[in-house]
């Protein structure tokens, strides 16, 4: 018999820590071998209830509040239950985006390294680095006033800047002086309520950095140093050379999605779920909420748990109407002719018939006067 | 019970009604709104026309014959005077309006477009059809001109709620009617209405269904008048109007007065779907309350869906509060007489029990082990009273059902709510006791979430014999010990039945052979240990430990207890005394705790290995025997908790005051360095926050310190580290609290420091940011708190209550909607994991196939012992 690749590993693992030799190991194995049998799940279990209830039971316990300081020098993360709604709810964005960036083992041990890496890492915008950007209506053009101090904190040259304002602005006349730019946009763009605009979009001008990295702050970890941030974009941060690819993390699921594809966000699910839970000290095993996260991603896409998500797509109208909002889904099911044919759990309950799960899978029937 | 079903639903069909088919299924023609005649009988042709159905007891209806219960209602329609759109409707009506030619009725795209789409739309599922039908509307939005018959088009304006405007002509339910009819059903299936559902014009109503009597009965009030359903009075509004507009019609009236009531005859039909629609006001009831017509009636959590189709109401069932009994068997519950003579089991009359059914037919109806009712083999049932005892005693034969009382034995359902996992409910076997309380063992207090200060509980009695089957085998208690949250006893023993085998097994202490044989007979053994420990003057000593061993069954067990029992502080990792060995049967060493025989991970280790090696009737009788021989061995040994288990000797309380004196003194150090701008900020961080940081840190690492002084100093016996150690309640922080200092108050995860301008009470300074200010109680509960720390105190347990009352509601909708997308998955015969529709959620139910109810905490349970034997 083969047994589950899991269930081989906790094999090794017991060999290990009892010592076993050959004979012990061929007993274990026969031992194991009956016992899996004896502890597969039945079918017709309505495995997917089950999960439900295993984790929305401990719901009452955990905490509602949003932010929380573990440690003296972590930073504020969404936790608890609403990090918990939200990770069901398929939100695509985090509220707080977040990422554990490792290093490759020669960057990683050394604190001033890290420090230099992580300072690359952190988003740069005009306004960052300037004293002031201003409107000049007179000559219809902006002054932008650089603060040298700030450049030399975040180690952006004057040069730079200048480089990426003008392939940000292609046909605007630039002109500059010590520490300052002048831009004056095209003629067709003289325009007060323009030039406002213009302000703007040169305020949140991404200079230098990554895109999306708020905050920055290197760690301890074991020995090595890691880097966690507020804000996320994996994408570039895993172009780094010096970043450990293998290691890396974000909570946003939806980029996971995005750059790795959807098994690593089925899997980015379940990792964030049990985090959740193992930070309040909250035990559910993890085939439920792999069973939740299966479901999530079944056609390829994230789909929330609730009206717009699973429960939308399910075939069954009444089903649906007995979810949320009821009436839409009567006339819409009117419109296009729908027929239900009761195959799932709720709308049996409505006519007061079996379910098919558990004991209700079993049908059995005999044609009457059929005695044979 | 003795219906066989021989047919079921096989699905559900839904479609729009058309005007010949609501003709068709009515049985009459309502006329007059007028509802009585002068003798209160209903008025033919009116909405409480007897064809409908009747609710009054002896009528019968007119069209079935049947009496109130037997007949499910008949539908009646009104012929409407002139046509009225459906309010809910009105979205698509306007689509179609939009995206079809006013003069042909066409769709306003070229037909080889339109073959195109066509032949998508027969490919593809619902999902996709949706989609083809928004891109048709976006693309005929801006058409000009029709390009079946070249007719000019003109922006069509819907003015809410349900009038359309061509330019400035108001159209009339009857031109959209026409043009609608003109609509094919080619191009009616493209703007979404199937055909085989039905026709676009079935939109505008030309006939209304009048819903049968038995859908909207009237009262009759104590004075004897009759109060009529809402329903009903919106459908004699439309009734009234109706006929107004009908013989205004035939009289020619002016065409003002003729729109005003066909106006008023469409908010009437629309308010009678929905009255809670905006720009319309809602029709209101003479008292002012706003009517509840059909929409409402479906609706929300108190609407058919949630409250009477999802959810049912059931007979057989009983309630009330519930109380401890711990010499009640784990998987028993004890029921009331008063409850037991009430609830009744079907029992089938057989030659083998006819006897024992006519022995309870004479018991009724007074005394107690009788029955209500007998039910005769052709379907009557019959009361037992004192007049008819007599003759059905003569006539009760084999094929008769008595419904016998409750006795004991008999399998019933129990819960709690909120039922928030399965084992909320559970099969129990009745007993019947005395007094007014649902009795339950202690035990099962874990699984329902129960405690005994004025909860009550549900009942109820399975009447056939599959849910008799069901009830025992899937929900029985004993079947139930392992939760399937994790894999590990939910059912264990509890509080002192933990200290109570803690105690036991732990003391030094031996047992006369009299004093032995007293405690084991107490739980219902008896016989002594085979081998005495020590034989003096002629009496034979037990230990604790060869006590507990008698109710242990032959098994083999390796675990570790919560603490080492024999030292308060044990430095010892590895500690011997930590380790239990079972052998054969026999406690050999070690202590037996919460991580034995308690319940909720990760505790019940002990009890699991007797599962998996006896089975579960063992292992709910074990934990019994355990839990009873826990308190009776305490009650005998003596237990409490007292003030003097907070006591701490003069130099415990020297140190923790240095402890604090030392750490206050640090943090007026780093405030005074972050006043004088010489403190280091942490990498991203501001110097305020390092400095919150750096206190918070000082702090917890006094407190830490006050913890292990506590700890080192409290006596041995003393009461509440007993509970701490055993893992029966409690731990040492909450007798630091209670001794030595509550510590940091922290509020939303940082100490406190909302409150006055720059400080947190008046009773600082300004400015003052030191550990006092920000919410550090010195002081200990017995001790004493300061108005201040009493303050901050509140505040945190305020912060608490809020934050639990906005959870609750938060975690409840998760949990619904969890359910609700997952409910259908199941794991079929091949061993994968499908929903309703067969679609594959897992190949392998949790990739590898274990069922969390038999495993070890969520991994293959491998009895360690077995192999190294």
């Amino acid at each position: 018999m083969t047994l589950p690749p899991s269930i081989e590993e906790q094999l090794k693992e017991l060999k290990e820590m009892l010592k076993l030799n050959k004979a012990q190991m061929e007993k274990l194995r026969k031992i194991a071998e009956k016992q899996y049998e004896k502890s597969l799940i039945e079918p017709g279990e309505a495995v997917g209830v089950v999960a439900a209830q295993s984790i929305g039971e401990p719901g009452t316990q955990l905490t509602l509040r949003t932010k929380l300081l573990a440690g003296a020098t972590e930073m504020t993360v969404t936790q608890g239950l609403p990090r918990l709604i939200e990770i069901f709810d398929a939100r695509s964005e985090p509220s707080t985006p977040a990422m554990t960036i490792f290093l490759k083992p020669s960057y990683a041990t050394s604190e001033a390294k890290v420090e230099e890496i992580a300072l690359r890492l952190l988003e740069i915008s005009l306004e960052d680095i300037s004293k002031e950007i201003n409107v000049d209506l007179l000559r219809m053009r902006i002054e932008i006033e650089l603060d040298p101090a700030k450049m030399k904190k975040f180690k952006v040259k004057e040069k730079d800047v200048l480089k990426r304002i003008s392939e940000y602005f292609k046909s605007a006349k630039i002109t500059t002086g010590a520490y300052k730019i002048n831009i004056k946009p095209k003629e067709e763009d003289m325009d007060i309520k323009k030039l406002y605009r213009l302000r703007v979009k040169l305020k949140g001008l991404h200079i230098a950095g990554i895109k999306g990295i708020k905050q920055v702050l290197p760690i301890k970890f074991g020995n090595d140093w890691i880097i966690k941030t507020a804000g996320s974009n994996l994408k570039e941060v895993l172009k780094l050379p010096e970043v450990d690819i293998e290691r890396t993390k974000t909570n946003d699921i939806f980029e996971i999605w995005r750059v790795l594809g959807i098994e690593a966000a089925r899997n980015a699910i379940i990792e964030e779920t049990l985090d959740v839970l193992k930070n309040q000290g909250i035990e559910v095993d993890v085939r439920h909420i792999m069973l939740v996260a299966d479901i999530m991603t079944n056609d390829g896409t994230i789909k929330g748990i609730g009206r717009y998500g699973v429960s939308s797509a399910k075939a069954s109208v009444l089903a649906r109407a007995s979810f949320e909002v009821p009436l839409k889904h009567l006339f819409s099911a009117a419109v296009k002719g729908e027929v239900d044919e009761l195959r799932s759990v709720v709308e049996n309950v409505m006519v007061n018939q079996p379910v098919p799960v558990g004991t209700g899978m079993v049908d059995l029937r005999v044609k009457k006067g059929d005695k044979k | 019970m003795n219906e066989i079903i021989r047919d079921k639903i096989g699905a559900i069909e839904f479609r729009m009604l058309s005007p010949k088919l609501i003709k068709k299924m009515a049985v009459v023609k309502v006329i007059t709104p007028e509802l009585y005649d002068a003798d209160g009988y209903p008025i033919d042709g009116s909405l409480m026309d007897l064809k409908m159905g009747v609710i009054d007891p002896g009528l019968r209806c007119r069209t079935c014959g049947g009496k109130v219960k037997e007949c499910p209602g008949h539908f009646g329609y009104i012929e409407l005077a002139r046509p009225v759109f459906h309010i809910r409707y009105i979205p698509l009506i306007y689509i179609f309006l939009r995206s079809t030619c006013s003069s042909c009725g066409r769709l306003l795209l070229p037909q080889a477009e339109i073959d195109k789409w066509l032949k998508k739309m027969s490919e593809v599922d619902d999902e996709k059809k949706a989609i083809i039908t928004k891109i048709i509307i976006n693309k005929t939005k801006l058409i000009k001109k029709c390009p079946h018959c070249g007719a000019k088009q003109e922006r069509i304006k819907l003015v809410k709620p349900s009038t359309f405007m061509q330019g400035s002509t108001k159209l009339t339910p009857i031109d959209v009617l026409e043009r609608l009819k003109r609509v094919p059903d080619t191009d009616s299936e493209l703007l979404g209405i199937s055909p085989a559902a039905g026709r676009p014009e079935w939109m505008v109503l030309t006939v209304l269904p009048v819903p049968p009597v038995s859908v909207r009965p009237s009262i009759t009030l104590e004075s004897g008048e009759r109060s009529e359903d809402d329903l009903t009075h919106k459908l004699g509004d439309i009734v009234r109007t109706n006929q107004r507009l009908l013989e205004n019609l035939s009289a020619g009236a002016p065409e003002l007065i003729i729109e005003d009531l066909w106006d008023l005859l469409q908010y009437h039909v629309t308010t009678f779907f929905a009255n809670n629609i905006a720009q319309i006001p809602p029709a209101r009831h003479r008292s002012g309350r706003p009517l509840k017509t059909l929409t409402e009636r479906i609706k929300g959590k108190e609407g058919r869906f949630r409250k009477n189709l999802a959810g049912k109401r059931v007979n057989f069932s009983a309630r009330t509060v519930i109380s401890p009994d711990s010499h009640l068997a784990v998987n028993e519950v004890g029921v009331p007489e008063v409850i037991a003579r009430e609830l009744t089991v079907p029992e089938r009359v057989t030659e083998w029990n006819l006897k024992e059914m006519k022995e309870l037919v004479k018991n009724a109806p007074h005394k107690y082990p009788s029955a209500n009712y007998v039910i005769t083999p052709d379907g009557k049932r019959k009361v037992i009273s004192d007049e008819t005892r007599g003759a059905i005693l003569e006539e009760l034969a084999p094929g008769y059902i008595v419904e016998r009382h409750l006795r004991d034995g008999d399998i019933a359902l129990f819960n709690r709510q909120p039922s928030l996992h399965r084992i909320s409910i559970m099969g129990h076997r009745v007993k019947v006791l005395p007094y007014k309380t649902f009795r339950m063992n202690l035990c099962v207090t874990i699984p329902y979430n129960a405690d005994f200060d004025g909860d009550e509980m549900n009942l109820h009695i399975p009447q056939t014999e599959e849910a008799r089957a069901e009830a025992e085998i899937l929900l029985g208690v004993e079947n139930n010990i392992v939760t399937p949250r994790y894999g590990l006893p939910i059912i264990g023993a509890i509080q002192d039945q933990i200290t109570g085998c803690y105690l036991l097994t732990k003391t030094e202490e031996l047992f006369s052979q009299e004093k032995a044989a007293e405690l084991l007979a107490s739980i219902g053994i008896f016989e002594l240990p085979k081998k005495p420990a020590m034989k003096k003057g002629g009496v034979k000593y037990y230990t604790g430990k060869q006590i507990f061993s008698m109710i242990l069954p032959d098994i083999d067990y390796i675990g570790t207890s919560k603490n080492c029992p024999y030292h308060n502080v044990c430095n010892n990792p590895d500690c011997k005394y930590k380790k239990v060995i079972i052998e054969k049967g026999e406690l050999k060493q070690g202590v037996i705790d919460a991580i034995a025989i308690g319940a909720e991970a990760p505790k019940g280790k002990l009890t699991q290995a007797i599962i998996n090696k006896y089975g579960n009737e063992v292992a709910i009788d074990f934990i019994q025997k355990a839990a009873l021989l826990g308190i009776n061995f305490l009650q005998r040994h003596g237990f409490t908790t007292l003030l003097t288990d907070t006591d701490l000797p003069q130099e415990a309380i020297r140190e923790i005051k240095d402890a604090f004196n030392h750490a206050e003194k640090k943090i007026d150090e780093i405030i005074k360095e972050y006043h004088e701008g010489k403190l280091k900020a942490y990498p991203g961080r501001t110097v305020r926050e390092t400095l919150e940081f750096k206190i918070i840190e000082i702090i917890n690492r006094a407190r830490n310190r006050t913890g292990r002084i506590v700890e080192s100093y409290v006596k041995p016996n003393n009461y509440t580290m007993i509970m701490a150690k055993s893992g029966a309640r409690g731990g040492v922080l909450n007798l630091a609290l209670m001794a030595a200092s509550v510590g940091q108050l922290s509020l939303r995860g940082s100490r406190i420091r909302k409150g006055y301008r720059n400080r947190t009470l008046p009773h600082f300074k300004w400015g003052d940011i030191g550990p006092a200010a920000g919410g550090f109680v010195r002081h200990s509960y017995k001790g004493g708190l300061t108005p201040t720390e009493f303050f901050f105190n509140a505040i945190t347990g305020r912060d608490t209550i809020m934050d639990t009352s906005m959870r609750t509601p938060k975690s409840g909708y998760l949990q619904r909607r969890l359910i609700n997308a997952l409910q259908d998955l199941k794991v079929e015969y091949d061993n994968t994991v499908r929903d309703a529709s067969g679609r594959i959620i897992q190949f392998t139910y949790g990739a590898d196939g274990l069922d969390v109810t038999k495993s070890d905490h969520g991994k293959l349970l491998i009895p360690k012992e077995e192999v190294l034997k």
